[in-house]
């Protein structure tokens, strides 16, 4: 394999570095570097990172390929600057066996735009009854260490407790998606001061909160690791602050869409605004905000959920919940994060990388950009200012809600072990 | 006027003034022997009712009959995607065959939005209800009820409800007759209170132009008009409350309630009543309630906005207002 000379590139954010990459890692990170038979980036001040890591992506493969496969995802992925995702359980057939998660892992790297690692369904078809044959996923050639009933909430206590003990013996961890059913059902957004003038069913903080709040007590009562799935209020940020000061094993997540976008934008009935859980208010945003500044919340997950136009072209109600991130993250979390002073771009390389290949127990991801690290980088030009343009994703579905919105920052070039997945913004 | 009506709340008090006073002249033409105008003859309104309601149907359709236009009922029962074909397609079936107004009725709160403003269609759309959102032409033939009954038939022409003091009561959490009305009658000077189980408040009711009380014995001495919604029964299963007798006895209106009412207080109702849960037949049948009568003005008002936003530039009555008296 070629050798590749990065020249002048903000490693982190820092001072301007060269790096020489060599086959599928960096071979050298320093000032001055030189290699003949190397092919040379001129970086020129921007941000270089290590290639980002989506611990919640919905690639839709098998059973919707209309919205998403496995293929065009993991190009959305790269282009977004990712260098591995996670890919939910909830496909069709569901990942609830070593079958269907191992199909996934073998589409993930036949696809060669980026690491795919599945998600295994906690419960049998997501139902919520009766645990999948957890270790057998575990055991697979998948390796699955994240389980996850993500678009439905594992409600049962005793299930979900077993489940977080059970994962003890192997190192796994269950990803929660908090959200009481009883409370939510028939919910259309978020509930309070739009939902009762627009009159869609509300779904309540408090539906999202309580589980979280019971979901950390279980997890410190049997010793085990719990993270949770797009938080989105500030009532759940004060739940995990205070679980996080009792010393309890949580993690937890924000998506790029609450961190910058109200249930205001629901006055227009535009179903691209519907999203699970809902977005909520401008309180909540800046309560999100702080805690991912903070370290209440761990990471920034995209929870990219592609939907064919027809499901978004209708009525609110008749709608389909989910937006498409991968091709956006960065850039919202430029704008929200790193220009409103809260991150610096460490600080975005911690939380878009480093924790989440953590959580995830992800070798060879969420590395130091130092000398014989596996070469998973993502070169970033954050001076770029352009309008979305949902024509231009790779993903095959375009339910955006950043359509004609600028947004600051532009993956220029994404590396996975040391070969070009991105070239000047465009798949290699 | 706009070019659609999709939510009270779009209308200033001088556009809502003047649909009511348009609705005046409509209405007497209800009185005369042949009760038809010449005044949208060619144009097409479509009756799309993705919901039963044959009473809001047949008002439109008596009211577009009344304007010479021709109707089309399109009955679209059930959800539209479970019928398999969207909105979408609907509405681009309609623009097709050439609607210029499409009076919608959805059980999807926002649907009349969505149908006005993506371009599916380019005629003038009227909410007839969607979800629990708005039902906007109830609000307006609402408050042509009140402003005749409070203010006169006569003298209420150019008047507002400035001052009265309207009280709602019932399932407001699922009510888009009450939104509506909170709505149109704040911008036409009305003090507005709701009354209902706190369990059909809905939350966020903090930041509506309105009071809002669980009292109704304390609110009625206080009221010029009572509007009653209709409450369902399957509400109870939900545990809204626990049971009919116990929303009656709390929440209804019987004969010794409206004795408390001012003399000259009026008692609303949308239909169709419950007799028995939130309105007793005493209270329905007396003089003092209104419901018959806001299904006759239900046409006029509906006549009114359809000639207005059809863009009805000829007075629509050509007779001199003097000439009838009464």
């Amino acid at each position: 394999m070629s050798k590749i000379l990065i020249r002048g590139a903000k490693v982190l954010g820092g001072e301007p570095q060269d790096v020489l990459i060599d086959g599928e890692t960096i071979a050298e990170v320093g000032t001055g570097l030189s290699a003949e038979d190397a092919q040379v980036i001129e970086a020129d001040g921007k941000i270089l990172l290590p290639g980002l890591v989506d611990l919640h992506t919905h690639l839709r493969e098998p059973g919707r390929e209309d919205s998403e496969t496995v293929l065009t995802g993991t190009r959305a992925a790269a282009s977004g600057g990712y260098t591995a995702v996670f890919a939910m359980a909830n496909t069709f057939p569901v990942a609830d066996t070593a079958g269907v998660v191992e199909q996934v892992w073998r589409l993930g790297k036949e696809s060669g735009y980026c690491d795919v690692q599945p998600i295994g369904a906690v419960t049998v078809g997501l139902e919520g009854k009766q645990l999948s044959e957890l270790g057998a996923m575990h055991d697979s050639a998948a390796g699955v260490t994240v389980f996850s009933d993500d678009g439905k909430c594992v409600d049962d206590a005793v299930i979900m407790r077993r489940a977080l003990e059970y994962v003890k013996a192997f190192g796994g961890v269950v990803a929660q998606h908090a959200q009481e059913p009883r409370l939510t059902e028939g919910a259309q957004m978020n509930e309070g001061i739009v939902s009762a003038e627009l009159g869609l069913g509300g779904w309540p903080a408090v539906a999202e909160e309580s589980i979280i709040a019971r979901d950390v007590l279980l997890a410190e009562h049997v010793g085990s690791r719990v993270h949770i799935c797009h938080l989105s209020t500030a009532g759940s940020v004060e739940i995990v602050r205070w679980a996080k000061s009792r010393g309890i094993d949580v993690t937890a997540e924000v998506t790029p869409h609450h961190l910058l976008l109200t249930d205001e934008l629901v006055r227009s009935y535009n179903p691209v605004y519907k999203v699970n859980p809902p977005l909520r208010t401008e309180r909540d945003v800046l309560a999100l905000r702080e805690a991912l500044a903070d370290g209440t919340i761990d990471i920034v997950a995209t929870d990219h959920a592609p939907h064919p136009h027809e499901d978004k072209d209708c009525e609110w109600a008749a709608a389909a919940m989910g937006m498409v991130g991968l091709e956006t993250a960065l850039s919202v979390v430029q704008q929200t994060m790193v220009e409103t002073g809260l991150l610096d771009w460490a600080g975005v390389a911690e939380r878009m990388s480093f924790k989440p290949a953590r959580i995830g127990s992800l070798d060879g991801h969420g590395r130091p950009i130092a000398a014989g690290e596996p070469a998973n980088l993502t070169l970033v030009d954050s001076a770029y200012r352009g309008v979305v343009d949902p024509a231009g994703f790779a993903s095959r579905s375009r339910n955006t809600p950043y359509e004609g919105r600028e947004l600051p920052g532009r993956v220029t070039h994404t590396f996975l072990r040391g070969r070009a997945t991105v070239v000047d913004g465009n798949l290699a | 006027m706009k070019r659609h009506l999709i939510s009270a709340a779009d209308l200033t008090r001088d556009d809502a003034v003047l649909i009511l006073d348009t609705a005046e002249e409509m209405a007497r033409v209800a009185d005369r022997p042949i009760k038809k105008l010449p005044t949208l003859r060619g144009r097409t309104v479509v009756n799309l009712f993705f919901e039963d309601s044959t009473r809001t149907r047949i008002s439109f359709e008596a009211a577009a009959k009344r304007l010479s236009a021709d109707v089309i009922n399109f009955s679209a029962k059930g959800s539209s995607v479970s019928k398999g074909e969207s909105l979408k397609d609907t509405a681009l079936t309609l623009e097709a065959m050439g609607a210029d107004a499409v009076v919608i009725r959805h059980h999807a709160s926002g649907a009349p939005y969505r149908l006005a403003n993506s371009g599916w269609i380019d005629g003038a759309v009227v909410n007839a209800g969607d979800g629990t959102h708005e039902h906007p032409t109830q609000a307006l033939l609402d408050a042509f009820t009140m402003r005749r009954r409070l203010v006169g038939r006569d003298a209420g022409i150019g008047q507002d409800l400035s001052g009265r003091r309207i009280t709602i009561v019932g399932d407001v959490l699922h009510s888009r007759v009450a939104r509506s009305n909170v709505h149109l009658l704040t911008t036409l000077g009305a003090e507005v209170t709701l009354v209902a189980p706190p369990t059909l408040v809905p939350v966020g009711v903090e930041n509506w132009p309105c009071e809002v009380s669980y009292d109704l014995d304390a609110v009625l001495p206080k009221s010029d008009a009572v509007m009653m919604l209709r409450v369902q029964r399957e509400r109870m299963n939900a545990a809204f409350f626990p049971t009919e007798r116990e929303y009656s006895r709390r929440y209804g209106l019987d004969g010794d309630r409206m004795a408390k009412m001012p003399e000259h207080a009026v008692v609303m109702h949308p239909g169709p009543m419950n007799r028995g849960m939130e309105i007793t037949a005493e209270v329905a049948d007396s003089d003092r309630c209104t419901a018959v009568e806001q299904v006759a003005n239900g046409v006029s008002t509906r006549m009114a906005v359809l000639y207005l936003l059809l863009g009805g530039s000829e007075p629509a009555v050509t007779t001199a207002r003097t000439e009838e008296n009464n």
